[in-house]
């Protein structure tokens, strides 16, 4: 009953074309911005910060890359962790190699890095699609997964192969602490996600869907097919490389490659397919679920086997976690393949209606 | 309005069109000339989809030229076939299925916006004023077409009869020259069937634009088109005025298969 546009009328086409054209997702978008900036600091914990909200939302911007090329272009990757790993990779060389490098700017520079790898890597797409394309995806994976670990110049030389930054710090503010982290990764995600979203609701996001969505007929109107899937390749790549950055800068602080393997690939992968294929908020829904799922279930499964009197031992709870994560996967897929974006769409459209459904 | 007829604006020489053994365009000459409406009948197979492929570049010709406005192409591209302005529609619907009209039509526009991916990403400066000026050539487009109460609709929803409709509707925001509908009025109602008659010859009357068309529907094609080219197993057995093609012996035998 509160949520509707009635009474909201459009005058103009910029008032129509708008991101949130009903007033009251305005205020939600507004109230969760604040609550982000301003509560979550106040209330969370060290641990909250470490375990739970730095991971999903750098994960959440990973995703937002994944979406906009699986998503939107259509065009299949199992390379996201590649292009994570060359954006963390390609930022640390700059930031180690050039004197006076800003964090800011070597992870921008990293996300260049990865785009430009992600056009090469993209270019089998002009030919082959599906899994197929998926196919040759993989090799991106393999290769940087070699490259980082047996060309020493990536990691600098070190003995370990493992590399690592220190004194990050943003326009002379120390990004050290759980919370500055926090409020950086989420700065950084806000800024990227308005940049996807404007570029979904455009022409080149018109010209992603279009190639998705009936290839002969985009092509037709005059679509480019190389410049739409090559453009979609490297926009993602860019967001995961500076995904990639984040995560082992600002998350991590010292990684080697096994932090960007084919299992950081697949969890994009299904995040997105559990969020919503081709749907912003559905990156961050599905993040959400990978991210924070299994540490609820580790938390709960001990308690709830102390209720009916078993005790479960921490391997048990680990197993049962794995168990019952992937059974949760199967059931959302058989119940709501379009992921959970849909239902979130499905119960604004009930609200709309809600409680006088004529 | 009388329409003036005016020059040949497509002439399409001895094109030949085969798939491995199978010769779907034998030796074809043609010519569109502007402003008129030309259609293209024949029985199932006869090679008339294949032509308008071959039109704008989705097929390549083994032999032949097409010539748009006095300059000589080999083949076409559907790239460069945009670009000079030729659009088309779709026999089977080639809708984009996930997009609403209005983003459907918006793709329409795509040769016409300019602004680059970081104007669009930040949108400023160009995109911004693109997606504004865009939308309100769309708007007038979508009043024309009468699907104002559709506009925001994901296309997947719709009705068959108004699929069609957003299709006409998305090749009409190019702004073509020569515009080549494939079988625009397949499996309508008669209602259906005489809206879009209405809008082909509204767009046609209004917009000056060179039609192309496909249809099965013998009453429309002979009310609606200035000259029909007949093709029969990828031959042309009859070119002229509706009256001299319904009159010519051999197209009454691809029809009715009359006996000799």
């Amino acid at each position: 009953m509160i949520y509707r546009e009635n009474g909201q009328f459009k005058t103009s086409y910029a008032a129509d074309q708008q991101i949130f054209p009903i007033l009251q997702d305005r205020w939600a978008i507004l109230g969760i911005l604040v609550f982000a900036f301003v509560a979550v600091p106040l209330l969370a914990d060290e641990y909250m910060f470490r375990a739970i909200l730095i991971p999903f939302l750098i994960l959440s911007l990973a995703a937002l890359g994944v979406n906009l090329l699986v998503g939107y272009c259509g065009q299949i990757t199992l390379g996201a962790g590649a292009f994570m790993a060359v954006g963390a990779y390609a930022a640390y060389n700059f930031f180690i190699r050039v004197d006076g490098m800003p964090l800011i700017g070597a992870l921008l520079l990293g996300g260049f890095t990865s785009a430009a790898v992600g056009v090469v890597f993209g270019v089998p797409s002009l030919r082959v699609r599906g899994l197929y394309l998926a196919v040759a995806t993989l090799a991106a994976q393999f290769f940087w997964d070699w490259a980082f670990l047996r060309i020493k110049w990536f990691t600098n030389y070190s003995s370990s192969g493992s590399v690592s930054v220190s004194n990050l710090s943003l326009f002379g503010f120390p990004v050290e602490s759980p919370t500055e982290k926090y409020l950086f990764c989420l700065a950084v995600l806000v800024v990227f996600a308005l940049l996807a979203k404007n570029m979904t609701r455009g022409a080149i996001g018109r010209q992603w869907m279009a190639i998705r969505d009936m290839d002969v007929a985009a092509e037709v109107i005059g679509i480019r097919p190389m410049y739409a899937k090559l453009s979609a390749f490297a926009v993602s790549s860019f967001f995961l490389g500076v995904a990639g950055g984040l995560w082992g800068f600002v998350h991590l602080g010292a990684w080697e490659p096994a932090a960007f393997s084919l299992d950081r690939s697949f969890q994009l992968l299904f995040m997105v397919i559990i969020g919503g294929l081709g749907s912003i908020m559905g990156s961050f829904f599905g993040a959400a679920f990978i991210v924070i799922l299994p540490i609820f279930l580790n938390q709960m499964l001990p308690w709830l086997g102390d209720l009916v009197g078993v005790s479960i031992s921490t391997a048990g709870v680990s197993h049962a976690e794995i168990m019952i994560f992937g059974a949760l996967i199967v059931f959302f897929l058989i119940v709501e393949p379009h992921g959970i974006a849909r239902l979130w769409s499905t119960a604004k459209e009930k609200l709309r209606l809600w409680p006088f459904p004529h | 309005m009388a329409r003036l007829i005016g020059e040949v604006i497509l002439d399409l020489q001895n094109v030949s069109l085969s798939f491995g053994g199978v010769n779907a365009l034998v030796d074809i000459s043609f010519d569109v000339r502007e402003h008129e409406v030309r259609a293209i009948i024949g029985p199932n197979g006869a090679g008339k989809s294949s032509m308008l492929n071959v039109i704008n570049g989705v097929y390549r010709p083994q032999a032949g030229e097409i010539i748009l406005r006095g300059e000589h192409f080999r083949q076409m591209n559907p790239y460069k076939a945009a670009c000079a302005g030729i659009a088309r529609t779709f026999q089977n619907i080639a809708l984009f299925k996930g997009m609403s009209v209005l983003d459907n039509i918006m793709t329409g526009r795509n040769l016409k916006m300019k602004a680059n991916i970081f104007q669009q990403a930040f949108w400023m400066g160009a995109a911004q004023r693109e997606e504004l000026e865009h939308r309100a050539k769309v708007e007038e487009i979508i009043d024309f077409l009468e699907i104002q109460h559709i506009r925001k609709t994901p296309v997947g929803r719709l009705p068959y009869g108004l699929q069609k409709r957003v299709d006409l509707a998305r090749a009409l925001a190019m702004e073509p020259q020569i515009l080549l509908l494939d079988e625009p009025m397949a499996g309508m109602n008669i209602e259906e069937k005489q809206d879009m008659s209405r809008f082909i010859l509204d767009v046609n009357d209004q917009m000056g634009t060179t039609i192309v068309l496909i249809e099965h529907d013998m009453g429309v094609v002979m009310d609606v088109s200035d000259r029909v080219v007949v093709l029969d197993y990828g031959k042309k057995i009859g070119d002229g005025s509706p009256d001299e093609v319904r009159g010519n012996p051999e197209v009454i035998s691809a029809y009715l298969g009359a006996s000799h």
